[in-house]
């Protein structure tokens, strides 16, 4: 396995874009701050790769005219998920394994206030049994929350928690869109959004976008980024049953399948010491911490995480980037990121990633 | 579309479209007994029944080969209350949506529960189907459950009532005999508010006013138009504004002989690339006031204008391009645009 590290990470966030669909006035300035941040241009990518979805835009092939924003003439080579671009950035992790490209980035981007996304987003469940419904994302999270409540797995405290102290850590994050000193009491004595969410225990719906350069540490280019990498020691993405009745909602068999993937025997969690989990919802924190076995000494999203703004196609991505910083700034050795996506944590990627001096006792 | 209160043009955007799937073989003999108004279960290989039925077994993976009738009542398993329903859902006025383990189901399924308000549900409630007058074979057949008044526990057995009296044991036979349901249609309406960027906004606003906005990248100096949010060769958005002429040349066209839905001029007629002098990039329109068999490449043509008070933001404000009488253009002045 070649050894791939996060060298580079941009982000916008906002609640409304007023702009197209596409967001190509918002993917162009993130491409220059990443060639900033990098020393790199765009001759230096070896592979682009993208996260998006004609449902957010309202048109077909919005991925297809954002590309004019790479400069892609003479061609480049170019590929697409229609998922968060976290799975992006693991089709660009494989290519780099497989030897036909050196340096990929990484970009997703959407406009999730063009259209009501919570009904939006039921097409994203079975076509034949549930889209129908049209069951939105909010009630379908407020089935889950309920379960757990009442199963007693969590609590509704546990759940204020999880909000207040999203809200509180994206005080530090200029990119939220969400924010603000909060307390356990202050979530509490919110109203019911969807009994029994209450409208902090759900993420904002967020416009935006994000990158990411990666690149294989043997191969770094001469003017590499002055940062230490945050190497990618494990990556691994796992996917539940589509049948909502099927899964036992309190828990998420992907999401520990992917962390034990990706920690690895051999690598193992124990040492990560910051994770960044794409939760949308307050009790998803929860399934997720205890899916991935991160004890109480891990620090939770010190970006406020999706609770702090959960921009469509990117937040995902996010989380390995605001995760990467933390190794990048020497506050953390090893950190964990986590993606998710389709209805109530079905589908789940996890990234572990390490400082490159850490990781690589020789060179230092 | 709106006036410009921002610094791009925003209008409204409805996409519909009415997806019509077929059904295989355990869909198919589910949709129909939903039009019999029976609800029929998956067997799975661990004994367990799944309502609705999923088409291969989770864990063997083997097609479902077994249906049989449950109840169409059941418990609330959980649910969420929706104080604002959107378009589309089951019901229109506030209502739950609820997992509803169905007597005789071991998986819950997922519907609208008709409570009235969120003080009148709680999980473990009994609730029973309320089916729709036309039935057509789909999950809408099943409109939602409603309070069963009694909260009783599971029956259990192999025979459960169904709300109309009937016993689902009864109707058994019928089960393996779909009913001649074999595809389902789901309307989708998706609602936009649809932005343009800041350059195809600049172009919208000139198009109103008579003119044909466009852009040249600042790196390349190539002209655009419409302008675009980036340069495809440079990645920066063009800036620089140019006022073009309203006349260039077709570089390459087709004729459209073929009918279609939503055609609105009839065939044959002529969908050209016009390349407006002055500019880099050619655009698609029409080429009308012409015999079809006399468009050629190279051909010299002028942009026929709608009726000032027809105007809008939009590039049908230009009809149509016309030809001009004047000589065709060397085939070497738009090789590279080919």
């Amino acid at each position: 396995m070649r050894d791939v590290a996060v060298v580079g990470f941009a982000q916008r966030q906002m609640r409304e874009f007023d702009g197209s669909p596409n967001c190509i006035e918002l993917l162009v300035p993130l491409l220059q701050e990443l060639w900033e941040q990098t020393g790199w241009t765009k001759e230096d990518i070896g592979f682009w790769c993208s996260g998006s979805s004609d449902y957010l835009a309202g048109r077909s092939f919005s991925f297809v005219t954002a590309i004019d924003a790479l400069g892609a003439v003479p061609p480049i080579s170019e590929s697409h998920v229609e998922m968060d671009a976290a799975w992006a950035l693991y089709e660009a992790w494989i290519k780099i394994q497989t030897g036909e490209a050196d340096t990929a980035l990484v970009y997703g981007f959407g406009k999730s206030s063009a259209s009501t996304l919570r009904r939006t987003l039921a097409l994203q469940l079975d076509p034949y049994t549930l889209t129908p419904l049209w069951p939105d994302t909010v009630s379908i999270a407020g089935m889950q929350a309920r379960l757990g409540i009442e199963q007693g797995v969590w609590s509704e405290k546990e759940m204020a928690e999880v909000a207040a102290r999203s809200r509180t850590n994206a005080t530090g994050n200029e990119h939220a869109i969400r924010r603000g000193e909060t307390t356990i009491d202050d979530v509490l004595a919110q109203e019911l959004l969807a009994d029994p969410l209450r409208r902090w225990d759900c993420a904002p719906v967020t416009d935006g976008a994000a990158a990411i350069v990666i690149a294989a540490t043997d191969t770094l280019p001469r003017t590499s980024p002055a940062i230490r990498p945050a190497v990618i020691t494990g990556i691994a993405h796992c996917v539940d049953s589509p049948s909502l009745g099927l899964r036992d909602l309190t828990r998420s068999p992907s999401a520990e399948r992917a962390g034990a993937a990706a920690g690895g025997a051999s690598v193992g969690l124990a040492d990560v010491t910051v994770a960044e989990l794409h939760a949308p919802f307050s009790h998803q924190e929860l399934i997720l911490r205890r899916e991935l076995g991160l004890g109480d000494d891990v620090r939770i999203n010190p970006s406020g995480g999706a609770l702090g703004g959960n921009p469509m196609f990117s937040a995902g991505l996010i989380r390995i980037g605001e995760a990467a910083r933390r190794i990048w700034s020497g506050e953390a050795d090893k950190v964990l990121a986590h993606a998710t996506s389709g209805a109530a944590l079905q589908q789940n990627l996890v990234c572990v990633m390490a400082s490159g001096q850490a990781r690589r006792p020789e060179e230092r | 579309m709106t006036p410009p209160s921002t610094a791009v043009l925003h209008q409204p955007l409805t996409l519909e479209f009415a997806y019509t799937r077929s059904l295989g073989p355990v869909l198919s003999q589910y949709m129909s007994a939903l039009a019999a108004k029976q609800v029929l279960g998956a067997v799975l290989s661990d004994g367990r029944v799944a309502v609705p039925p999923p088409e291969y077994d989770p864990v063997s993976h083997e097609q479902i080969s077994r249906m049989q009738p449950v109840s169409d009542e059941g418990v609330v398993v959980t649910w969420s209350w929706v104080a604002e329903p959107l378009p589309d859902q089951p019901l229109d006025h506030p209502f739950a949506f609820a997992l509803v383990l169905l007597d005789g189901a071991d998986v819950p399924l997922l519907h609208a529960v008709d409570a009235g308000s969120p003080d009148a549900i709680r999980t473990g409630m009994r609730v029973r189907a309320r089916w729709a007058d036309e039935r057509v074979g789909s999950v809408r057949d099943l409109a939602c459950f409603e309070p069963a008044g009694l909260d009783t526990a599971s029956p259990g057995g192999s025979a459960y009532s169904t709300s109309d009296g009937r016993t689902a044991s009864d109707e058994g036979a019928s089960v393996s005999r779909p009913d001649g349901v074999t595809s389902t249609t789901t309307p989708v309406r998706l609602a936009y508010d649809y932005a343009a960027s800041p350059e195809e906004s600049a172009f919208g606003r000139g198009l109103k006013e008579g003119r044909i906005l466009a852009q040249a990248c600042p790196v390349c100096h190539k002209v655009y138009v419409p302008p675009r949010g980036a340069c495809p060769v440079d990645g920066v958005p063009t800036t620089d504004p140019i006022d073009l002429p309203d006349t260039g040349i077709v570089t390459t066209f087709c004729i459209v002989n073929v009918p279609f839905l939503g055609q609105r001029i009839t065939p044959p007629y002529v969908s050209a690339y016009v390349l407006l002098d002055g500019s880099d990039i050619a655009f698609l329109h029409l080429i009308l006031g012409v015999d079809a068999a006399e468009v050629r490449m190279g051909m010299r043509v002028r942009a026929v204008w709608k009726p000032e008070d027809e105007r809008s933001y939009s590039m049908e404000t230009i009809s149509h391009f016309e030809p001009t009488g004047e000589p065709d253009a060397d085939y070497e002045s738009y090789r590279r645009h080919l």
